[in-house]
């Protein structure tokens, strides 16, 4: 397969997980109860990628030492809690992982 | 100034600190591309047709290790399939649109711009307000575009070290930092966390992401149920 047939079929697919629900669902098929469970959405899905990201290095394997991206993580984490800001957050978590990974 | 073109500046303007860590992943993007043996032209072609960070770093990763294209294509499905919940929870703010606005809204229906547009969409009782989720989403695409051009060019005089790898954690981490406070969220994310960690190696064709959202909402719908009884 052509890295062109490749890269236009996987737009393809992408393209159907974003469109498929917007074009299937209808407003009556909401209530509260759905309403509630699906705000949970983006704390069930964010996690599933920053989890293996952050705690796994490329081939899937488990680090815990020596990990630069843990403590980062957590920097981040805790001045996003306080601050509740997203810049915030993203500035102390990239400073410190900077910090951790060039002065320290 | 029209009310529609205020809804989509504020799209723009409420996703912008998000677009951070989205310069360094495109960069790392664009010089990957390159780096593995795709033209520059492949290169910005996917980054036009995908439109989606993740799916695109798994191709690479997927097709440099040298994984056959039905495998590559069903995991990028996998991975996407997170999407089908995006559209799920958008679906019904759009449901009155005309099938072009629908069709244009889910060209833009990616992280950044569901994350921001659904607080948005909460709250807002405007009847265009599919605009904030084009501005959000069309805000990432110039980025993402420009980055990924930036990568093909600059190519190996960026340092790799520059923790490139930590940009995408971090975005997501940021996005989340809000439920973080709140007890039944901070559950969900543990668990889907904890799901996705150990599924890795486990769960084929990259569909960890979608097993541990899954895992997570049915935690999130026996809890809620679970409080609700109790009152």
């Amino acid at each position: 397969m052509s890295d062109w047939v490749l890269i236009i079929y996987c737009g393809i697919i992408t393209y159907l997980t974003r469109f498929s629900m917007i074009a299937i669902l209808k407003k009556e098929m909401f209530n509260n109860r759905v309403r509630e469970v699906l705000s949970y959405v983006p704390s069930a899905i964010f996690p599933a990628i920053i989890f293996p990201a952050i705690f796994l290095d490329d081939l899937g394997v488990f680090q815990f030492e020596d990990n630069p991206k843990i403590l980062a993580a957590a920097i981040a984490m805790i001045i996003g809690i306080l601050s509740r800001n997203i810049i915030a957050t993203i500035i102390s978590g990239l400073a410190s992982y900077w910090f951790l990974i060039f002065v320290v | 100034m029209n009310s529609n073109f205020k809804i989509f500046l504020k799209g723009i303007i409420d996703v912008s600190p998000l677009m951070i860590p989205v310069v360094p992943f495109g960069l790392i993007y664009g010089i990957l591309a390159i780096d593995i043996g795709f033209s520059p032209l492949a290169t910005m072609g996917m980054s036009l047709i995908v439109f989606g960070g993740a799916s695109q770093i798994i191709l690479l990763q997927l097709f440099s290790g040298g994984a056959s294209s039905l495998v590559i294509i069903s995991s990028v499905g996998a991975v996407n399939s997170r999407h089908l919940l995006y559209g799920a929870v958008i679906s019904e703010h759009v449901s009155d649109l005309k099938l072009i606005w629908k069709i244009i809204v889910s060209y833009f229906l990616i992280d950044q711009a569901f994350a921001t547009s659904n607080e948005y969409f909460k709250k807002s009782k405007e009847k265009n307000k599919h605009f904030h989720l084009i501005g959000g989403g069309f805000t990432c695409w110039v980025v993402w575009q420009t980055t990924t051009f930036l990568g093909i060019i600059l190519g190996a005089a960026i340092p790799e070290k520059l923790g490139l790898s930590f940009a995408v954690p971090l975005t997501f981490l940021a996005i989340l930092v809000n439920d973080f406070r709140k007890l039944i969220n901070l559950i969900v994310i543990i668990v889907s966390g904890l799901v996705a960690t150990l599924g890795f190696n486990y769960i084929p064709y990259k569909a960890y992401v979608i097993v541990a959202a899954f895992t997570g909402l049915f935690v999130a719908m026996v809890l809620t149920k679970m409080i609700k009884n109790y009152e």
